[in-house]
């Protein structure tokens, strides 16, 4: 083992080589979701600001699918980290997995590249191919789509392959079928249709059964994987709640997509089956949250990995109550028929990908940087009081819940004037659009937007800082943890 | 083991996990086909293309307690009545120039999409655009030059010049003609619509 407190890539395996790789460009495309999420709030303070340069939909369509990208990146980079840990083998295709990374990444870049520059096309098949697929989250253009789904059989090949060729558990055995689940999905969002309904029938599938089924899933087992790694706490009861949380987040999840066929055309049957199933679906966030608040307690906070821990539970109380509670409140048909397409998704929508997969990523990243550094003491008494990770979390945070009750008051507001009052015509959007609440909401969320990026700013800082100068290791606190478990 | 209770052993947990994803998932793929069947192009919720010769309204009804579309006389788009296939083509061009425009990122569309710009749904039957006479013209001319028929109603809001070509233009107003007759449950709801066939 080489020197603590010092980077050297000698410290990882093969997977947590590539890991570090994803792990950097996920926060590259961070960076650019938050720039392009300032720009796009900006404009609606001064509509005139980048008009007809940068206008609001490309600024938008950037901050979403950097989004979008990062968390995946941030996902895949997660698993490649864990695989030859959980599989207690060496990763098998290891330089089929560098050159997939290249490949992707180089895509990405093409693809972000085509969206500012080109920006659109003529209204014909080949835009769709080549430049824009003009569907939210899923603009990627069709050769990007052909691109990412063959990236993704390298990288599922790569971790299922190890587990074959090493140890299968609980963890890598929900992993490996959540996986396929979540690459079979995207395939739903590939086709063109005329007909707008049956398009947001199946964009639908990818979009719902991605983040509010296979995503969470994905997260349970990166959590389950977490907890035993900075807390050391006992694989027989994270497995078990593991599988309780599958059973639950798919039992609701699943149907719980018929929150969404509510008023795209689709049968009226929708309206009860999503409204009961999505109404079940914040269960399996409490469940997360009594999971990692118990096992922590129960270990006494001691864990290995402060910021790490921090984050993880900060990922248990956002996913409760960005996508739990939030999703709830506005998820039955009496409600969402007059806030359905207002802020107040806006507002659900941050708070939910933040709380429940920016976080957990951030939490990987630490366990990942602690590594990197020689296995760096990262518990308590950090240098400096470890005074840039906390500072950096309460300035996410608070940018984000600033953001979030911003946006809700906005939503408030659109649902009673526009929606209720004026029935959501033209002059109705606009008299919501130009009221002092909806105002006053933007110029908020665009202040704490601004938060969040200094919390950003101070994150990146930790990263590339944290555990520098520590010559002290975890070793001991480790062989305690062991001990006592 | 034998300490744990049954009711939170692991194996009982993994079985529950299994069967439950899998009960699901085929109770959602069942539906699937059978909404996807309900909401193809020419079903009583979702009408054939052609509906773009006829009057399309959305009116309350009593029965249902809500707004539905209402499908009256004809009225052909720009003068001309169209075949079931020329119609199709001409709403394909239409979606395609939505999508290749990235008309998403700033409106909704059946209340899906970005919060910038007003939806979409019954963008056709909106009380704005004055009356029936003048609505094609208008439409068309407010979509070739935003910038100069910009409306932003005080919000200082204006649509980007998207160069948009007559025919997408045309083909656009026709997506959203048609895309006005979907019948959404009644979103949105307490719809002010445009006076269309003399006062009705």
């Amino acid at each position: 083992m080489s020197t603590p407190g010092v980077e050297d890539w000698s410290n990882l395996n093969a997977g947590q080589r590539i890991a570090m790789k994803y792990f950097i460009v996920a926060m590259v495309l961070f960076v650019a979701q938050i720039l392009f999420g300032l720009l796009a709030g900006m404009q609606y303070i001064y509509p005139n600001f980048l008009y007809g340069v940068l206008d609001f939909n490309v600024n938008r369509m950037v901050h979403i699918n950097a989004m979008i990208v990062w968390m995946l990146y941030g996902f895949i980079g997660s698993v490649y980290w864990l695989v030859e840990d959980e599989a207690e083998t060496e990763l098998v295709g290891a330089k089929l997995a560098n050159i997939n990374f290249w490949v992707l990444t180089v895509a990405v870049g093409i693809v972000v590249l085509v969206y500012l520059l080109v920006q659109a096309g003529p209204g014909e098949i080949e835009s769709v191919w080549f430049i824009n697929e003009g569907r939210e989250y899923i603009e990627a253009p069709r050769w990007a789509d052909v691109g990412i789904v063959v990236c993704t059989l390298v990288f599922f090949y790569n971790v299922a392959a190890t587990f074959m060729k090493g140890r299968w558990s609980g963890i890598s055995g929900v992993l490996v079928l959540d996986l396929v689940a979540l690459a079979g999905l995207y395939l739903a969002g590939m086709f063109f249709t005329t007909n707008v309904s049956v398009d947001q029938y199946w964009w639908w599938w990818v979009i719902h059964l991605w983040v509010e089924a296979t995503w969470e899933v994905l997260v349970g087992c990166i959590m389950a994987w977490g907890l035993i790694k900075t807390l050391g706490a006992s694989r027989r009861i994270v497995t078990t709640w593991l599988y309780i949380e599958v059973a639950l987040m798919f039992g609701s999840g699943i149907l719980g997509l018929g929150h969404h066929y509510f008023w795209i055309g689709t049968p009226e049957y929708w309206l009860s089956i999503g409204g009961f199933f999505s109404a079940l679906e914040p269960i399996p966030l409490v469940a997360m949250v009594v999971h990692a608040v118990y096992d922590s307690g129960r270990h006494g906070f001691q864990s290995r990995n402060h910021p790490a821990l921090a984050w993880l539970i900060a990922h248990a109380f956002g996913n409760f109550f960005g996508a739990g509670v939030w999703g709830f409140m506005h998820t039955l048909p009496q409600i969402n028929l007059y806030t359905h397409g207002t802020q107040w998704t806006a507002s659900h929508g941050h708070l939910a990908f933040f709380g429940a997969y920016a976080t957990i990523i951030i939490a990987m990243i630490y366990i990942a940087l602690q590594k990197w550094r020689g296995d760096v003491w990262m518990s308590g008494d950090l240098a400096d009081n470890g005074w840039k990770w906390k500072w950096s979390l309460g300035l996410l945070h608070l940018g984000m819940v600033g953001m979030t009750m911003a946006l809700l008051i906005a939503g408030y507001e659109q649902s009673f004037i526009e929606r209720a009052l004026e029935g959501s015509s033209w002059s109705g959007y606009f008299e919501a659009q130009r009221h002092p609440w909806f105002v006053q909401s933007m110029v908020w969320r665009e202040v704490f937007g601004l938060t969040m990026a200094a919390g950003l700013v101070l994150l990146l800082w930790d990263f590339v800082t944290i555990g520098k100068r520590e010559s002290r290791e975890i070793k001991q606190l480790v062989a305690d943890q062991s001990h006592a478990a | 083991m034998a300490d744990i209770p049954w009711w939170a052993r692991e194996s009982l947990w993994r079985k529950m996990a299994i069967w439950i994803t899998a009960i699901m998932a085929v109770i959602l793929i069942f539906l699937s086909f059978h909404s996807v069947a309900l909401i193809t192009a020419g079903s009583a919720r979702v009408p054939a293309y052609s509906v773009i010769n006829q009057r399309i309204d959305y009116r309350f009804d009593r029965e249902r307690n809500r707004q539905q579309p209402v499908i009256g006389d004809p009225a052909p788009l720009f003068g001309r009545v169209l075949s079931e296939a020329d119609a199709e083509q001409l709403v394909r061009r239409g979606k395609l120039t939505f999508q290749a425009r990235n008309c998403i990122n700033c409106h909704t569309i059946l209340g899906n999409g970005a919060y910038y710009a007003p939806d979409l749904t019954k963008a056709w039957l909106d009380p704005g655009w004055g009356t029936e006479e003048a609505r094609e013209r208008l439409m068309k001319e407010f979509l070739m030059d935003p910038y100069t028929n910009a409306r932003t109603f005080g919000t200082g809001r204006r649509m980007p010049d998207l160069d948009l070509t007559e025919d997408e233009a045309e083909a656009l107003i026709a997506f959203l003609k048609w895309t006005a007759a979907i019948d959404t449950n009644g979103f949105p709801a307490a719809f002010p619509t445009i006076k269309q066939g003399g006062g009705t």
